[in-house]
């Protein structure tokens, strides 16, 4: 009886399986599209010309097609200057951000180093209690960092997180290929730089891509210590520039000034401060995904 | 574990002049590596909690910290001020909310995504789908505050457009301080749900394949095996994440609600961070500002270890 009954259900099932299966398909179309509206829709209104943007005629493919906004965009010296400075930036803070890391997270793999424990503590407690704001800001101060260009790459330099994400691939390399090495008679310093780091090359990508992101992305470190214009990073720019045109949009609206061509222009500025991130995640996937999982099993 | 287990079984001998001598030689190198990360926790993680003391003195920008007076009330004459002052409340309630709407909104997103993109068969599409879910992610705030104010605004925002081209009537969703919370809650979910079903799919992966085939031997099908294997096998990553998001139900970033709040929407935007950085850098408030501050330190740590001696007792691992 049994038997007879259970054929009938394994086809169904399968059929079932097979509906299931582009059903689960188009969900994923689903998602994707409400990932990628935003930006298309962006993209479609920083290359559309003024008269169709007055209109409300622009919804995901350009109307219109020039490029005077990102023209006008590059020729704007205040633009230019804040990409640059934060391209180097985000350089300098990237390299000194991995060198801090890996100082930090290399001797603390040795289980013989005597004071480990406490070093531990000390690193641990600041990824759970944070002195605020003012304190903070005090600090930068008396360190005379404020509306200095050091405050945006010193006070940010190791991230706890992505420390112990480093750390933790570090106890993944076998202990007998630093205990050979130790044998031969090399150094710990000889150890790291021949042994540890030629075999951390994709977690090191990985930590390079946060790092990088945190910096390219961050505003709130600037936008409270440095008060000097020519040392903004983009997004605080691109902020004031948002706001900024949000007045005049406001101002003008008896008026006919151009609000479309302002309009195009906005979404020129933001499309463009993405492209440099937007080129480089999707080839570091399979690392950061192995260093997201990483940074999870900690202990 | 198995470290813990080494450091362990060390037999502990008594030090002598000489070990010391020996010890040194052998790892000063080790600690000349660690010096320049120490010098920089303690400088910059440790010593501005000596400012601290401002939220129990009269904060005087002439005089050191030292020498400024104590406050009154034995020194808690601000932590009084601050729950007195209407905005801090408000503040204080926004920050309660928003990150509970956060934890029942933002919560399962990534985890059904997970079991989405796990019962998705063709390999290729998949890794298709995770990059494109990932994006949201590298954005900054000052981005999406760009594509929202191009996506939502009432007059020429695509999202209004359609509405209003369909007959409908526009919709504030940037400045109507109810329709903001949804908005606020919307954009960090399409944000964050992508990067944060990574760690499930991890735990998933994890999961010993011959589960599943016993089940499929058993006739279970799509649904059971998910509800009976998958949910049961990532429940340890679920409750970790959970403790850490409930843990810090009292924490606030910055970015994301500075950057979103307009003065229409004050009343149900400001958030303890941007409620110390409005008084304190810009109002110069140090002292009422640094007790806010501390307030919010203390209980979020309070709220972890509540978080996780509670999963602790529901018998789950915890986190510390």
């Amino acid at each position: 009886m049994k038997v007879e009954m259970q054929n009938p259900t394994v086809n169904v099932s399968r059929l079932k399986t097979k509906v299931g299966d582009w059903v689960i398909v188009a969900l994923c179309v689903i998602i994707m599209i409400i990932c990628l509206l935003p930006m298309v829709n962006l993209l479609a209104r920083s290359l559309s010309s003024n008269e169709y943007l007055i209109r409300h005629e622009v919804y995901l493919l350009p109307k219109g097609f020039n490029t005077s906004a990102y023209t006008t965009v590059f020729k704007d010296p205040k633009y230019l200057r804040s990409f640059a400075w934060t391209a180097f930036l985000t350089l300098v803070c990237t390299f000194v951000s991995l060198l801090m890391s890996t100082l930090c997270a290399y001797p603390l793999i040795f289980g013989q180093l005597k004071g480990r424990k406490i070093f531990n503590v000390i690193i641990t407690i600041t990824m759970f209690f944070n002195a605020g704001t003012i304190p903070n800001y005090l600090l930068m101060q008396n360190l005379k960092l404020l509306d200095n260009p050091l405050v945006l790459i010193i006070p940010g330099c190791l991230s706890v997180y992505n420390m112990i994400i480093l750390r933790s691939f570090f106890y993944g390399i076998p202990d007998s290929l630093r205990e050979a090495a130790e044998i031969d008679g090399a150094s710990y310093w000889t150890i790291l730089w021949n042994v540890y780091i030629p075999l951390s090359k994709p977690v090191l990508a990985t930590l390079a891509l946060f790092y990088a992101v945190g910096r390219w992305n961050g505003y709130s470190d600037a936008l409270l210590y440095m008060k000097k214009e020519q040392f903004y990073p983009l997004q605080l720019l691109i902020y004031n520039i948002l706001q900024n045109v949000n007045q005049i949009e406001v101002t003008t609206q008896e008026g006919f000034s151009t609000p479309g061509l302002q309009e195009s222009i906005r979404a020129a500025v933001v499309m463009f401060s993405t492209v440099p991130i937007l080129c480089i995640y999707p080839g570091l996937q399979k690392y950061f995904i192995q260093g997201v999982t990483i940074g999870a099993v900690k202990e | 574990m198995a470290r813990k287990k080494k450091q362990v079984q060390v037999e502990k001998k008594p030090f002598t002049k000489e070990d010391l001598w020996i010890y040194v030689k052998r790892y000063w190198q080790l600690y000349l590596l660690l010096l320049l990360p120490m010098i920089y926790f303690l400088v910059f993680k440790y010593s501005p909690m000596y400012y601290i003391l401002i939220a129990f003195k009269k904060y005087s920008i002439v005089q050191k910290v030292s020498e400024m007076p104590w406050a009154k009330n034995h020194g808690f004459e601000y932590f009084l001020k601050a729950f007195k002052n209407k905005d801090f409340i408000n503040a204080l309630r926004n920050t309660v909310f928003l990150n509970l709407f956060d934890i029942i909104v933002g919560f399962p997103v990534p985890i059904i995504f997970a079991l989405l993109l796990n019962e998705l068969r063709f390999k290729f599409f998949k890794k298709t789908v995770q990059t494109v879910a990932y994006m949201p992610h590298f954005l900054s705030w000052v981005i999406i505050y760009g594509l929202a104010m191009q996506l939502f605004s009432p007059t020429n925002g695509f999202v209004n457009m359609l509405i209003t081209k369909l007959g409908g009537e526009a919709v504030h969703f940037l400045d109507d301080p109810n329709k903001w919370v949804g908005t606020y809650i919307g954009l960090s979910v399409w944000q964050s749900f992508g990067w944060n079903s990574i760690i499930y799919l991890a735990a998933i992966s994890g999961i010993s394949p011959e589960l599943y085939e016993a089940a499929s031997v058993d006739g279970a099908n799509r649904f059971q095996k998910m509800w009976h294997i998958t949910l049961p096998g990532i429940r340890p990553t679920i409750v970790v994440l959970l403790i850490l998001a409930l843990g810090n139900v009292l924490g606030s970033g910055f970015d994301r609600p500075y950057v979103l709040q307009n003065n229409l929407v004050m009343k149900n935007a400001e958030v303890i961070a941007t409620f110390v950085y409005k008084y304190g850098i810009k109002g110069l408030q140090f002292s009422l500002t640094t007790a806010v501050g501390l307030f919010q330190s203390i209980a979020n740590v309070i709220f972890l270890l509540l978080a996780n001696w509670f999963s602790r007792k529901m018998g789950e691992r915890g986190i510390m």
